[in-house]
């Protein structure tokens, strides 16, 4: 059965989409059949962040409207065959999804797909409702800042009281904190929240750290997800995510600082 | 000057503006789930539907009631209804 998981986090601009395509095609790079749907309806960035917006022909909303079939709608990634994109449309139509209509596309996706990765939008509205309704497992994406930690928490309060686990009374989604943007130097000098006291608020089980890095803006200036930057500090830790996800135990990295040698410390610099 | 920052620094640093921050967190976080839980979804719809009754029968004003769902110790919860009634708006 495939795992729904759904990458979402309340406030806007965390990193959702950058996680989403990072996390998408490393879980196919290890062999696992991936389909990554873009439920931002009306602001499709995806397809973009993965480098296929000009191979869209048709979208989610086509799929359920019945324009089209899913695998007409569905893009093949250039870089891995077993992973496939399932766009957002550009229209406004917001009220193209329900909890049917998506329930029919995921069901039909999972029997085919190992994971279905649902990258959700901005906000509390119904598209991010839909979102997460048939999660499984959630990736609750945060930088380490006031305003995005509270949001994550009132999505914690969404995934327990409106998901279809919860309505169903099954066991709830897995929950997953994914830390991005962290600088362990601000964190330091006592000008960012620790991990340690984003997971004291939070309380949910750590899944990654990604620290700030200027990768990751190279990788959607490319269209080429984070993960394939193997020498960066953000691709690496992109990759323990990945494989943490797939059951295996590994450190966390990228926690501290590099050390500034002692003459920089004396003189400055 | 960097020397002299370096052994200052310690010093000046004792609330920094993370702690700050994660001390407002805790509480307003703290807040918000208590009002979640104590807030089912239904507890708007169920307040203006038990006015809707009341005021087929009685005269009640928004400001002389009350409605409170209060989870107790263990699975016991307690709804609890506090209307005023004022004796010159009874019907009868």
């Amino acid at each position: 059965m495939a795992r729904v998981i759904v990458v979402t986090s309340g406030k806007g601009g965390v990193g959702k989409t950058t996680s989403s395509a990072a996390i998408g095609l490393g879980l196919a790079l290890k062999g696992n059949k991936v389909v990554l749907i873009d439920f931002d309806i009306g602001l499709r960035n995806l397809d973009l962040i993965m480098g296929c917006e000009r191979r869209v022909v048709y979208d989610f909303v086509n799929v359920i409207n019945g324009e089209a079939t899913l695998n007409q709608a569905l893009i093949k990634d250039k870089r891995v065959s077993s992973l496939s994109i399932l766009p957002a449309s550009q229209t406004r139509d917001k009220d193209a999804l329900n909890k049917e209509n998506v329930g029919k596309v995921l069901e039909d996706l999972g029997k085919i797909y190992d994971f279905i990765v649902c990258d959700s939008p901005a906000g509390i509205e119904a598209g991010a409702m839909m979102a997460l309704y048939y999660a499984d497992e959630a990736i609750v994406t945060t930088n380490p800042e006031v305003s995005s930690v509270r949001d994550s928490d009132r999505i914690l309060g969404m995934l327990a009281s409106r998901s279809r686990r919860a309505e169903l009374g099954l066991e709830p989604i897995k929950e997953h904190l994914l830390l991005t943007r962290y600088s362990p130097k601000r964190v330091e000098e006592g000008e960012m929240l620790s991990v340690e006291d984003v997971e004291d608020i939070l309380s949910i089980p750590l899944l990654g750290v990604i620290p700030e890095s200027q990768a990751v803006l190279k990788a959607s200036n490319a269209g080429e997800p984070v993960i394939l930057d193997t020498m960066s500090d953000a691709g690496k830790a992109y990759q323990d995510v990945v494989d943490r996800l797939l059951g295996e135990t590994i450190d966390f990295r990228f926690l501290v600082a590099e050390k500034k040698g002692i003459f920089s410390r004396m003189f400055g610099g | 000057m960097a020397l002299l920052d370096y052994f200052t620094r310690k010093k000046e640093k004792q609330v920094t503006t993370a702690s700050k921050a994660k001390e407002r967190l805790q509480i307003i976080v703290a807040h918000e789930r208590n009002s979640r839980n104590k807030q089912p979804d239904y507890l708007p719809q169920l307040t203006q539907d038990i006015l809707q009754v009341l005021r087929k029968y009685i005269k009640v004003s928004d400001e002389s009631f009350s409605i409170n769902l209060d989870k107790k110790e263990g699975d016991l919860n307690v709804l609890e209804l506090n209307i005023e009634l004022h004796d010159e708006n009874n019907s009868n």
